[in-house]
């Protein structure tokens, strides 16, 4: 017969009671906040498809399709600020390749769905920042690379650091690192597109990926 | 069909004319922090008359990360992981002002081995950082879309050779943290000595790939010569290191001047070029490519035994206290001198450091010569300055 | 030339200034009267052409310092000049005339110090925005001093 002892019961941990999460979680900017456009009337359209018996026969596969054309084809603009700059071109260039990927690095936001925010944000660049991801056109992408991008990083004492983008702008994919090599900034891509390919419908975001890695 | 005479060369049409300017065309263009010319965060607002620029205010601060504050506020154990974040292309010798200047502060002895490994690392981080000024420059000035240009692409594939004898030697490919107070942090593993040899004997014969490319180049003559001429009197004047500096006639290199870290055993030359202009300044740069190559060959050679570094391991932050004392302790990175002021008052945290930044320097000479120039110029001339953000706003 | 020759030249100029030797150059306190006439003298007579840096120490009761490291590369002489404020000052003369890469050090000093250059061309901030508050780099300034809602 087994006897067992008593189990000790531990608290989960408050994760709550530490300031830096009380911080982030009243300061960062989440997507359904800072909006995301799209059309309304498609949406009814599409909703309307689903809506009847058999839609989803439709839209299914419509949205598979249209998630495949948006995730082989992510442009990325040239978003270098700091050191993960450096690694970041480093990734564009022919060892690390992510034309192979479908993303063609590009100069002008309007004509690109992602921005890489490699390296440090300051107070000074934040505004600029901001311009930036307003000038590209939805549906558009952020991701954080590096740990001055994702909560400020080393520097995040300073008086003139940002303690993380996504104060600034809402964040997709966060690649941590100091500076993130290319296999993790190429992993960190994968991710995305992976996100990408859980679009609804009309371009809303799917469910968050659970993936633990 | 017969081509229309203004595309044949020698009719009048095609003739150089000049317009008159009287101020009529004058614009003010923002360059601003977000360009493709892949520098950083920088701001140049260009006021322009045609295609003429005429006045330039640089806006840096953009990358200010508090680095003179955070140093008070670290010890001298915490900081050096954060040094290497000035100049992040060439981080070796930037962690190496920090950490010379606490040496010579507290007066703590640097082992031979550990001199000469610093040494390596410096030029091996040298060529590196020279492949990546080579390959972006080229890139902006002929640049084509997003990717890179022919020369970008076979730089970095050059760059990855250097960045894989840092990984197998330090763990990490572009921030190491290589330099400790009293030495160096990691010993060199088997086989990285023969693996050091192959890649710089393959480098030295693709640097003549590249000059195959470039020199012989007409349209890369016209982009250089004569653009972004720097007199010997106004590099002085203005503080400019390195490669600018020698670019210009004046034959000053710390490595022979002030010699650090047993820099005075080794043969080398300095290169020096009198015209001042980007041509100028890419010549010395491909010299000192290969002699970064030499001293490079004869450390392999004569690498002493002994210990890499002077003190313990690191067991708790505020293990080293310096005394009460000021120093300024510089070092000849790729971009020019790379300083670091300290003042110590006995604890284990700084009471003032400064770094003093070649490319903040450096840039302090672009509101005296761009003007004259047009905007593709600014470009070339950006380029061949080659400035870091991080050691500009430090 | 030596550090004694230059010393000796400097004592016989400058009687006021406080010469230095040895450490990592010769270092020379001047009164913040003499500053921009030594800074002449040392640019002409002892050829120290080739500015390196100017920037400012804050001493918390004693005032802030003003520092400058100018050099002659000829001869490989080099010379650390200093200058006390004096508390509560905050007023320096300008070196831009004399050397043109104090242009830029000096608009970093005003904008981490608050050190105020009389007759520079245009003093406004150079690292920060234009409309920051305060003067970083002084002790009495924390360093993680919150910036709504950035930080």
């Amino acid at each position: 017969m087994e006897i067992k002892g008593p189990v000790p019961v531990v608290p989960a941990p408050v994760w709550r009671t530490f300031k830096d999460l009380q911080e982030w979680e009243a300061l960062h900017q989440s997507r359904p906040a800072r909006g995301d456009t799209y059309s309304s009337a498609f949406e009814s359209l599409t909703e309307g498809i689903h809506a009847f018996p058999g839609g989803f026969l439709v839209t299914a596969p419509a949205d598979a399709f249209l998630n495949w054309a948006r995730k082989s084809s992510v442009w990325p603009v040239t978003f270098g600020l700091a050191c993960c700059a450096i690694e970041m071109m480093a990734t564009f260039a022919s060892r690390f390749d992510v034309e192979r990927l479908g993303m063609v690095p590009w100069a002008s936001p309007r004509h690109s769905d992602l921005m890489i925010i490699s390296g440090t944000v300051t107070i000074k660049m934040a505004p600029m920042l901001l311009r930036i991801y307003d000038q590209m056109p939805d549906p558009k992408w952020a991701v954080s690379m590096g740990s001055c991008a994702n909560s400020g990083g080393p520097f995040r004492h300073g008086y003139h650091v940002v303690k993380g983008v996504d104060r600034v702008i809402p964040v997709d994919v966060y690649v941590p690192g100091c500076p993130p090599p290319p296999e993790s900034l190429l992993n960190g891509l994968l991710l995305l597109q992976e996100q990408i390919s859980h679009f609804r419908r009309t371009g809303q975001r799917g469910p968050a990926n659970e993936k633990v890695d | 069909m017969t081509v229309p005479d203004t595309m044949m060369p020698e009719t009048p049409a095609r003739a150089v004319r000049t317009l008159d300017y009287t101020g009529s065309e004058r614009l003010t263009m923002n360059m601003g922090p977000q360009h493709p010319s892949a520098h950083g965060v920088f701001r140049a607002i260009l006021e322009l008359e045609g295609e003429r620029v005429v006045g330039v205010d640089a806006v840096i601060g953009y990358l200010h990360r508090c680095h003179e504050k955070l140093a008070e506020n670290l010890t001298y154990v915490q900081y050096p992981s954060i040094a290497s974040k000035t100049d992040y292309v060439a981080a070796m010798t930037s962690e190496l002002a920090y950490v010379m200047a606490t040496e010579g502060l507290a007066k703590i002895e640097v082992p031979k081995r550990a001199q000469y490994l610093r040494v390596l690392v410096a030029e091996l981080q040298r060529i590196a950082s020279h492949c990546l000024w080579l390959g972006t420059w080229c890139m902006d000035m002929g640049g084509a879309l997003g990717g890179g240009a022919t020369v970008f692409l076979y730089c970095i594939r050059e760059r990855e050779l250097v960045l894989d004898l840092f990984e197998s030697l330090t763990g990490a490919r572009l921030l190491y943290g290589f330099h400790q107070i009293g030495g160096v942090r990691y010993d060199v593993p088997d086989g990285w000595s023969a693996q050091c040899r192959q890649t710089v004997d393959l480098i030295e014969q693709r640097l003549v790939e590249y000059e195959g490319l470039l020199v012989e180049n007409a349209f890369f003559q016209m982009r250089t010569k004569g653009v972004g001429v720097i007199s010997r009197e106004l590099a002085e004047d203005v503080g400019l290191s390195g490669p600018l500096l020698r670019g210009s006639g004046v034959a000053y290199d710390l490595r022979r001047a002030h010699p650090y870290s047993s820099y005075e055993d080794f043969q080398f030359d300095i290169p020096v070029q009198p015209a001042g202009d980007c041509y100028a300044r890419y010549e010395v740069r491909m010299v000192e490519f290969r002699q970064s190559i030499r001293i490079i060959r004869q450390i392999l050679d004569g690498l002493p035994e002994g210990p890499i570094s002077s003190r313990p391991g690191v067991k708790s932050v505020a293990q080293v206290r310096v005394p009460k004392g000021e120093i300024y302790t510089r070092v000849e990175g790729p971009r020019g001198e790379v300083g670091c002021y300290l003042i110590g008052e006995g604890g284990p945290k700084p009471y003032r450091m400064k770094w003093r930044g070649a490319s903040f320097s450096n840039l302090a000479v672009l509101p005296h010569i761009i003007p004259g120039h047009s905007v593709a110029d600014v470009v070339a001339i950006m380029g061949s300055v080659d400035p870091v953000f991080g050691e500009v706003d430090r | 030339m030596t550090d004694t020759d230059a010393g000796a030249r400097i004592a016989a100029e400058f009687p006021d200034v406080v010469v230095t030797p040895g450490g990592s150059a010769l270092t020379i306190t001047v009164p913040v009267s003499q500053w921009l006439a030594f800074a002449q003298f040392a640019k002409g007579a002892l050829a120290c052409r080739w500015f390196s840096f100017l920037s400012a120490v804050d001493w918390k009761d004693e005032g802030l310092e003003v520092i400058a490291w100018v050099e002659n590369t000829d001869e490989h002489f080099n010379l650390l000049l200093k200058t006390k404020l004096g508390p509560g000052q905050t007023a320096c003369p300008s070196l831009v005339s004399v050397y043109r890469g104090a242009n830029w050090m000096e608009r970093e000093c005003f904008d981490m110090f608050g050190v105020v250059f009389d007759g520079h061309p245009d003093l406004r901030r150079m690292l920060l925005p234009d409309d920051w508050v305060g003067h970083p780099l002084l002790k009495s300034y924390a360093v993680d001093t919150p910036y709504p809602p950035y930080r």
